[in-house]
């Protein structure tokens, strides 16, 4: 089929975009506004911000979660902060300085005028969110505090201790609660949208599957937005939660909604190692530590000595050494390659030499312990509850783990993606990452999404459905969906094999981060795209799933989400074969420099990947929208 | 490690249900409860029987989706620590460990150690927010927030809402879980306007679900976040002040 990606982005000077496009797209006057129906699944940052937000405006909103309650979304596990151009500490931020920050640290891999728009809406978020009650850090004026962050020379990041998403979401929580409230919003929890419903060519509604009681039933509406989230436990061992997964987007994806850049995965560099085979998740100590840890490893590879009895001459803190200009506050994929590059050389840290030192012996010295504490006092505990080590005494120890995923569906500048009247907003879509994603960029991405982006973008394809009532729900489209749901469920119970879906999704994500985690090569990427079918039919002939399809069942549940990851990886993989350059997150072997650092190919790979499902037994296709770059210079990212 | 474990199996909200025993062997003292739960899980899969059903998501001790009685306190015995960082090298090789589901009226039973929570977002629906639409706010530096005010809101607004509280509590109340989103937004200057109002909506709706507090402490100690109590003693003070006179006709204060 020839698709042509038309990103829509308005002409006009980068400054003025934004502004041009919100005075040229239509609205919906406030009136009408209440005939039309909205679904939102997902309801983290970005899901439960625009539903709110939609719902304020006088829309009818529809909210969809797997969760007992909105309020547990993975958005709430984000520790570290959020990034705005306020330059309230006067150290030369600007809205220009932080798109051309975001760009640059996304490797030149995404869009200016999304970046632009992003960097533009972020002081709004930080006002908004501050006029809801999030308990931001205050200096005694009672001012705001803000701290530096990964991959920037200022302070722009404002945080509220080390649960700055945490705070965040139950803003975004409370306003929807506001809401459900109202009226306004409908809330429908422990339900699992299992497909997108397509009519016309456009998306008319979900079908979900009761969690409680099993029954899958379809819900219509004007328009979809997905806001679920990223796919980072495609690995198995991730940080993300237990239950983030892909199955949302990978079925809109087999509906015709194109997938971009799906081998952008981005691996956090400050993650506690994995102590033993049975662990299920890794667990992330927040960016925000390096800003006063040291990061080191022996000098001598095969040292066995504990820390505090390896003097400073025999330490190698390779960071500082490699990168004086940003030392330990360097970006994640080159934090991230750099301590891999030190374990592969035998010279890890711990029991298991699976991790690097992150000290703050000098910190303590410089600073003292109680100032520590005030910064990091419950990433301290929480690392000392984990690991049973005090790391005001010995370093902590520290090692990259799968994050986030810049990767997923393609979207235009309004966030909609190639089927009519499907969004996707938040970690969902792909668009301004790049690569590589800064921190504290994450939950400006959601909430600039959700709050300010989505709700006037929507209205301009709204407009052309007024007084039209949505498909309803006895239509065969959406009989049509329902059976194949209900037939999905009815083969993965009938399977009866010997192995467990947790086994599974292991075997998996053991091949993945071996041949598409922090390194990548054509070999192994070829093999890997060979050896995931062959696991997929033992899947379908072996999985065994207990119990019945009428109840609760969570291994039902996490069945049909390996289901759908195990599609997935072989797209990922295919994605970063095709790829061939090393840019952020994704480092090919073949494309590296003399001193190892990551080589882009600016003339042949200056592109976004979006591609088509052509059912199940066919390859992919891969189609390209080209990226411009008016205002950031192309350059070899450079930390030294 | 060894154990043996003493699980609630329920097949669902209306149906009967039981303890049941499982042999633990071989744990790491390394792993977490919900990972030793993972490996006993597995097993019972390998064996044909349905693994337990317990919810958990983050497993970083921020989301408030796991929670189970262990050995009759609510998320075991470690204070200020969920169920999901409780590691097993908090108990001794031979124990015998007695699992339970949080049980409340107004928390039922879905099936064996999961249930319903969902009263608590009906607290939180009645009052617990500060109306602002967005779009709407000032420049974030208009509003001043005395340091100590923004950390003690901090403290209030750490809650998971895990409902451990409720669990501990003999009465079954709330009174934590509510006091401490008022005390999250009331000790703001942003909370103010809407003060009087929340704590009456929020705290009539919490005892159309929940119980009431006769003061045991139960909550406090529960708590994996450690919220204080003097938090329902804030609550209960605003309260009465709301009750004495409809402050919403004489201004703040």
């Amino acid at each position: 089929m020839t698709i042509t990606l038309d990103a829509k982005i308005p002409a006009g000077p980068i400054e003025d975009k934004w502004d041009t496009h919100r005075f040229d797209i239509r609205l919906v006057n406030p009136a009408n506004k209440r005939k039309y129906e909205i679904i939102v699944v997902g309801s983290g940052l970005a899901g439960a911000s625009t539903a709110a937000t939609l719902a304020e405006l006088g829309y009818r909103v529809k909210v969809f979660t797997y969760h007992d309650s909105p309020r547990r979304a993975h958005s709430i596990a984000a520790q570290g902060g959020i990034n705005a151009a306020k330059n309230y500490p006067n150290d030369g931020d600007s809205i220009y300085r932080l798109f051309y920050d975001t760009v640059k640290g996304g490797d030149y891999r995404s869009r200016e005028a999304n970046v632009y728009r992003l960097a533009q809406v972020s002081n709004e978020i930080i006002d908004q969110c501050a006029a809801q009650g999030v308990p931001f850090a205050r200096e005694y004026g009672g001012l705001l505090d803000n701290r530096s962050f990964g991959g920037a020379q200022v302070s722009r990041t404002f945080y509220a201790r080390g649960q700055t998403g945490q705070q965040l979401l139950l803003g975004a929580y409370q306003a929807l609660a506001r809401q459900v409230h109202l009226g306004t919003v409908e809330l429908f929890n422990r339900s699992e949208m299992l497909d997108v419903v397509l009519h016309e060519g456009r998306a008319v509604g979900i079908v979900v599957r009761d969690l409680v009681s099993g029954e899958v039933t379809s819900h219509s509406a004007h328009a979809v937005v997905l806001a679920t989230g990223g796919y980072s436990n495609v690995y198995f061992l991730s940080t993300n939660a237990m239950a983030c997964n892909t199955t949302a987007i990978w079925r809109a994806y087999r509906k015709g909604a194109l997938f971009a850049n799906p081998c952008f995965t981005q691996i956090h560099p400050t993650c506690i190692p994995a102590s033993d085979e049975f662990q299920s998740k890794l667990t992330l100590m927040s960016e925000s530590l390096r800003n006063d840890g040291r990061i080191w490893v022996p000098l001598d590879p095969g040292d066995t000595r504990p820390p505090n009895q390896i003097p400073e001459a025999e330490r190698d803190y390779y960071l500082e050494r490699r990168y004086p200009a940003f030392g330990n506050l360097v970006p994640r994929d080159v934090a991230s390659r750099a301590a891999k590059r030190m374990i592969d050389d035998n010279r890890g840290a711990g029991p298991l030499h699976n991790g690097v030192y992150l000290d703050f012996a000098d910190a303590i010295g410089r600073l003292g312990r109680d100032t520590i504490e005030a910064r990091y006092g419950n990433l301290f505990e929480m690392y000392e509850r984990i690991t049973d080590e005090d790391p005001y005494t010995v370093p902590m120890r520290i090692y990259p783990a799968p994050h986030y995923t810049m990767g997923g569906l393609w979207v235009d500048y309004n966030l909609m993606t190639t089927v009519a009247g499907l969004y996707a907003i938040g970690e969902a879509n792909f668009s301004d990452h790049g690569a590589n994603r800064l921190g504290a960029s994450a939950l400006m991405q959601g909430l600039a999404d959700g709050y300010f982006v989505l709700p006037y973008t929507i209205g301009d394809y709204l407009a052309d459905w007024l007084n039209i009532d949505p498909l309803p729900t006895d239509h065969p489209a959406f009989a049509a969906a329902e059976q194949a749901v209900a037939d999905q469920v009815s083969r993965l119970l009938a399977v009866n094999g010997s192995r467990t879906v947790d086994s599974f999704h292991r075997e998996l994500g053991t091949i993945m981060i071996e041949h598409c985690g922090m390194a990548r090569s054509r070999p192994g990427l070829e093999e890997t795209i060979s050896r995931i079918p062959a696991l997929r039919e033992e899947y379908w002939n072996d999985v065994r799933v207990l119990g019945d399809g009428a109840s609760f069942n969570q291994s039902l549940e996490r069945a049909g989400r390996v289901a759908d990851f195990l599609e997935l990886a072989e797209l990922m993989c295919r994605d970063a074969l095709d790829r061939e350059e090393s840019c952020g997150g994704h480092f090919r072997l073949e494309h590296q420099t003399e001193e190892g650092e990551a080589r882009r190919d600016d003339v042949n790979q200056i592109h976004v990947s979006a591609w088509e499902w052509h059912g199940p037994e066919a390859a992919p296709e891969r189609h390209k929208e080209p990226l411009q770059f008016d205002h950031v210079q192309l350059a070899q990212r450079s930390y030294k | 490690m060894d154990l043996t474990l003493r699980v609630w199996r329920q097949a669902g909200p209306d149906q009967p249900g039981e303890f049941r025993e499982y042999p633990a062997s071989g744990i790491s003292p390394e792993s977490s409860f919900l990972e030793m739960l993972d490996v006993v899980n597995e097993r019972l899969v390998t064996q044909g029987e349905e693994p337990i059903a317990f919810d958990h998501d983050c497993r970083e001790g921020i989301c408030g989706m796991c929670g189970v009685m262990i050995n009759g306190h609510p998320h075991g015995p470690q204070l200020g620590t969920a169920t999901c960082q409780l590691h097993m090298r908090k108990f001794q090789d031979g124990d015998t460990i007695v699992i339970e589901p949080w049980r409340a009226a107004a928390m039922p039973v879905i099936r064996d150690l999961v249930v319903d929570r969902s009263a608590l977002d009906r607290v939180i629906e009645a009052g617990g927010y500060i109306t602002a639409p967005t779009g709407s706010a000032p420049d974030a530096n208009l509003i001043l927030v005395p340091h100590a005010a923004a950390e003690a809101s901090m403290d209030a607004a750490a809650c998971i809402g895990c409902a451990a509280c409720v669990a501990a509590c003999p009465n079954s109340a709330a009174q934590l879980f509510t006091a401490a989103k008022l005390a999250h937004l009331d000790l703001l200057p942003q909370g103010q306007p809407e003060r009087y109002t929340r704590v009456v909506a929020m705290v009539e709706t919490m005892e159309e679900y929940f119980g009431s507090c006769t003061n045991h402490g139960e909550c406090e100690t529960a708590c994996p976040k450690s919220i204080s109590i003097d938090t329902i003693a804030f609550m209960n003070r605003d309260y009465l002040a709301a009750k004495l006179k409809d402050l919403r006709l004489s201004g703040q204060r």
